[in-house]
């Protein structure tokens, strides 16, 4: 058993109105330093055998099918632990 | 002239397209997500709703429905397809129409009657309009705001692809206030507004702005 | 830790149980050892501790609620009324409506957006499990004070959880109100109702007879949600608490909701069902009991079969969770297998858990042992009652005294107007509302900013094509005037919603309410109540509108400060032709302006009071049921006999908000000169029993012949018109302006 993440982002140049609110949140409660954020969705995806090569590469077919659109979102696979 | 109005799980508005094309004087078929059957319809309607709840994007699972690999075949082939809303969502994630739709820029949902201007009046949907002419249809949806790249947008533009432009004010924030595209044969057309619901005086949205898409349908296949 | 078994609970008589921390009295948990014979296993202390708390058994308010039946109006129209999951109104044509309003309060205070999501989903798994399509909903809701800092965390939360949920399901969401005010700051109300529609002869009923017949759990798969919140977050009193309570609110599904209402209606169709209960608080325990004690009186159930999200659950657990979407069944053996093909078609998850019998016992059991084994009439239906103490709060007395006649009333009339319309109570609801669907399934025939909401029936299911019928909703409430009088503010909250519904054309046909209220230990509190509901029994009986159910919330208060006491009430109408509505406010221009009712100096309680100096007190305007019978009849009447293009019902802010508002709904102004001799009453007082109407010239005279024959007082106010609201030597205001008054409020604080 392993598990293998997946983290979908919308691309940088498509806007991201709650990465944005979440921005403008943050000096409000006090948080400063912080110039942009980003908001995202990982997928934890839990294999029945080994994270191997060929299993990665099925995860990343996963992610390019279903689990990212990519036209508007970047994903990055990579195994936990 | 019998056209098709797909139900996926967590559709809302079947009833509704259904209704809208009965009064234009054609037969609503209910088609099923689940079925590999078009039923031999002459033309789809993709209505509004949140099928499987929009978990993962609005549209994503929906595009995998057994029925829409008949569909997506049939489209290419030239078979008039609409959808509205959801179906929109539907349309671009199962890349019959290019680009995507996300989150309204001001983060809420958003139902209104909304000003749109109809910027091409030849494609299946659209030939009972005037270029040019104004409309007032329903907006409601969460995730309208239309985004494709740079080059996907210039194309959109120069085939003069954009159908729908919202009029007045953008609800959504979409890229250059599209509303509704088509694809390159203009048989596959995908709007955020309704139409389905601005066909009655008593019901829905004032005005029955609605109607001009499926008298457009109707008559293009009683032509055909 | 050790399965607490019914044997061992006999062998082990003196284990201290945790009544207490369940929410149970001392003398509760004696009635329950004397009902068994010997100490409750845990599994049946988890039972009786949520179907004896005051949110499932109505302890402290059933003694008065008893008037709703006592004092009803004889109905026709009434074919179920209380203690059902809702009641059930005979509309004509063969069709009936089920309609209910309950409160989520406080999970809507802890934690905003799933609070009132799951308020929806909980109050339209009621009105399926009558055997009906739920058609629309609608929400009551009230916050703390516009500009205090909490009301921006709970009000956007709390729509978004609305909008969401509602929109999801493709119910139109067709009315409701939004009020502020700073004692509900630490207490919102969100108060929800649906209404659905069935065939009157298909009324489904929370029963499971036929011993043999099998008890199936389908929908969601039960978590750990909301676990101890019907006895704890729907009743107790909370301080400071909230942070630590999260994990225990209940998350919702709207995606499953959705599939869970079409798959109960083609079960229906299907007529696979025998009996039918909703999980709403107090879940599996209460489903079973209630079925099992309505039904041939006894049932066993397998818990290990409960399918589970979270296998780590007890079974004490299990039957505590408020897990949503669920809902439970009595299906006959012959018909499980077409019960269960219908469920998978709609991916919908059902399991067969147990099987009704004839010991009049209710036992369960898990890992083999039997861990539940009790008459289920106890926990369901003889729990505990209460005769709490009451009496007039202290201060009551001076509270009344305190008139607004000492107030100073403005003489410039036009930035008084400007200044209320733009308040945070008279301003637009936009901002909230138009985050709702309210076109959804193409029979909204009015939704809001109308006073009331407006279906047709046709449409709607298959085989009723052949109606012209519409129903119509409205809801009101008004918390001030009920601080002042509850009896008299209970009635007036009806008044107004019956109101509502007749400007629309419908007759207001049966009541729902939801009662919020503060702690009813508080004896001032509970004289509130008692009143409340003495005041609302006798006016339904005067209207001839019977109760038809409702819901009670107590214990909204934080610390020795309870919220206004606030009778919410829902009426609904129905409008033999549909076609014949009557649309809202100025629909044209050239049409006459009539104020139907009589106008009396009455500021108690007023947004005007409110608003110009911050006072609440004297007394709230004067009840005149007859007069709104009057007033219903006519508008009515002339509804049918097409003499109205418009109509707007007069309330908070009086008739010069009407007009603004009239003005305001298509875009067409009027001008008027008012009736009385005091500009300043005529325009700004909230007397009751009043409409304002428009219509054609040459319809003027049946009016008022109408008017004449019902001695309804009527008065031509003047023309519509124009781009402006012009009240003669009063004052004069463009419709932009008014327009900016009224729609900038909301944005500006919520963005």
């Amino acid at each position: 058993m392993a598990r293998v993440i997946v983290d979908v982002v919308l691309k940088p140049e498509i806007l991201d109105p709650q990465g944005q609110a979440i921005a403008r949140a943050l000096p409000r409660l006090g948080f400063s330093g912080v110039s942009d954020v980003r908001q995202g969705k990982r997928f934890e995806v839990e294999l029945e055998g080994p994270a191997d090569d060929a299993a990665i590469a099925e995860v990343r077919k996963m992610a390019e099918t279903l689990l990212a659109n990519t036209v508007i979102e970047d994903f990055v696979v990579r195994v936990e632990g | 002239m019998r056209v098709g109005v797909v139900t996926f799980p967590g559709t809302l508005d079947d009833q509704d397209a259904a209704r809208a094309l009965r009064l234009a004087g054609a037969e609503a078929v209910p088609l099923w997500h689940a079925d590999h059957d078009l039923k031999g319809v002459d033309a789809v309607f993709l209505p509004g709703g949140f099928s499987y709840g929009d978990y993962l994007r609005c549209g994503a699972i929906s595009r995998f429905a057994p029925l829409m690999t008949e569909l997506v075949p049939a489209a290419h082939a030239g078979l008039p397809v609409l959808g509205t809303c959801n179906g929109f969502q539907i349309l671009c994630e199962a890349h019959l129409l290019p680009g995507a739709l996300v989150r309204n820029a001001g983060l809420h949902y958003v139902c209104r009657d909304q000003r749109i201007r109809v910027d091409n009046a030849t494609t299946a949907w659209t030939s009972d309009f005037a270029e040019g002419q104004e409309i007032t249809l329903p907006v409601k949806h969460g995730e309208g705001r239309y985004v494709a790249d740079a080059e996907t947008l210039a194309l959109l533009e120069s085939e003069n692809r954009v159908v729908f432009r919202y009029s007045g004010s953008n609800p959504n924030g979409s890229l250059n206030d599209i509303a509704g595209i088509t694809n390159e044969a203009g048989n596959v057309v995908g709007l955020m507004p309704h139409p389905e619901h601005a066909v009655e005086e008593l019901t829905g949205a004032p005005g029955v702005d609605g109607r001009g898409f499926f008298s457009s349908i109707v008559s293009k296949l009683v032509n055909a | 830790m050790n399965l607490d078994t019914v044997k061992r609970a006999g062998q082990t008589p003196d284990e201290r149980m945790p009544f207490a921390e369940l929410g149970m009295k001392q003398d509760e948990y004696d009635r329950v050892v004397a009902i068994l014979g010997r100490r409750p296993t845990g599994s049946e202390l988890a039972i009786y501790s949520v179907m004896w708390s005051e949110h499932c058994s109505y302890k402290s308010s059933k003694v008065h609620l008893r008037q709703f039946g006592t004092k009803a109006p004889k109905s026709e129209a009434l074919l179920v009324g209380m203690g059902e999951n809702a009641g059930v109104v005979d509309i004509g044509d063969g069709w009936a409506a089920t309609f209910k309003i309950e409160s989520h309060n406080h999970p809507s205070y802890v934690e905003p957006h799933q609070g009132a999501a799951t308020g929806v989903g909980g109050i339209v798994r009621d009105i399926m499990s009558m055997g009906a399509r739920p058609v629309a909903v609608m929400d009551s809701l009230r916050f703390g004070g516009l500009d205090q800092g909490d009301t921006r965390r709970v009000l956007p939360g709390v729509v978004e959880g609305i909008s969401h949920y509602g929109n999801c399901l493709g119910l139109p969401n067709i009315g409701g109100e939004v009020v502020f005010d700073p004692c509900y700051i630490g207490n919102p109300l969100v108060n929800a109702l649906c209404v659905g529609l069935l065939r009157k002869d298909q009324i489904k009923l929370a029963v499971a007879p036929g011993p043999g017949n099998k008890v199936i759990l389908f929908g969601a798969r039960t978590g750990a949600d909301g676990i101890g919140g019907a006895s704890v977050l729907a009743s107790a009193t909370f301080e400071d608490e909230s942070q630590a309570k999260r994990p225990a609110v209940q998350v919702g599904d709207p995606f499953m909701e959705k599939l869970l209402i079409e798959c109960c209606l083609e079960l229906y169709q299907a007529d696979v069902v025998v009996g039918i209960q909703d999980l709403g608080a107090a879940g599996v325990s209460c489903a079973t009991t209630e079925l099992a004690a309505k039904g041939t009186g006894g049932m066993d159930v397998d818990l290990n079969l409960v399918p589970l999200r979270d296998p780590t659950l007890r079974p004490e657990e299990i039957l505590m969770s408020e897990s949503q979407e669920r809902m439970m069944a009595v299906v006959t053996p012959g018909d499980i297998d077409a019960f269960l093909a219908i469920c998978a078609k709609w991916d919908v998850p059902a399991t067969v858990i147990g099987e009704v019998t004839d010991t009049g016992r209710l036992v369960m059991t898990w890992d083999g042992e039997v861990i539940v084994d009790i008459p289920p009439g106890t926990a369901a239906d003889e729990g505990p009652i209460y005769e709490r103490p009451l009496h007039e709060p202290l201060g009551q007395h001076d509270l009344n005294l305190d008139t607004p006649d000492t107030l100073e009333r403005p003489t410039d009339l036009r930035t008084t107007l400007l200044q209320l319309i733009a308040s945070p109570n008279l301003s637009s609801r936009e901002w909230v509302t138009s985050q709702y669907d309210r076109y959804v399934r193409g029979n909204t025939v009015l939704a809001q900013p109308a006073d009331a909401g407006l279906l047709r029936v046709s449409e709607i299911m298959p085989g009723a094509e052949d109606t012209t019928r519409g129903i119509a909703l409205a809801t009101d409430g008004n918390g001030r005037y009920a601080k002042l009088d509850p009896y008299a503010g209970a009635q007036l909250a009806l008044s107004e919603a019956y109101r509502n519904v007749a400007v629309t054309g419908a007759t207001p046909l049966a009541v729902t309410n939801c009662l919020n209220f503060g702690s009813p230990e508080d004896p001032e509190v509970m004289w509130q109540f008692a009143e409340a509901v003495r005041g609302l029994a006798d006016a339904c009986k005067t209207l001839g509108v019977p109760v038809t159910g409702g819901n009670v919330s107590f214990y909204n208060q934080t610390g020795s400060a309870a919220i206004n006491p606030t009778p919410v009430i829902g009426v609904l109408g129905v409008i033999d032709d549909v076609a014949k509505r009557v649309r809202s406010g100025f629909t044209a221009a050239g049409l006459r302006v009539v104020l139907l009712g009589a106008t009396y100096d009455e500021f108690g309680g007023s947004e005007w009071a409110h608003v110009a100096h911050g006072h609440l007190g004297g007394l709230p305007p004067r009840v005149n049921l007859e007069a709104e019978r009057d007033l219903a009849t006519v508008l009515t009447e002339a509804a049918k006999s097409g003499l109205l293009e418009g109509s707007h019902d007069l309330s908070d802010g009086g008739l010069g908000i009407a007009l603004a508002e009239a003005c305001l709904s298509q875009g067409v102004g009027a001008t008027v000169s008012l009736p009385g001799g005091d500009a300043f009453v005529d325009l700004f007082a909230e007397s009751s029993a009043r409409a304002l109407v428009c219509l054609k010239p040459e319809n003027f005279e049946a009016l008022t012949d109408l008017c004449a024959r019902l001695d309804v007082p009527c008065y031509g106010l003047g023309e519509t018109g124009g781009d402006r609201l012009v009240v003669e030597g009063v004052l004069e205001a463009t419709i932009a302006e008014l327009r900016m008054s009224h729609e900038a409020t909301l944005p500006g604080v919520f963005g």
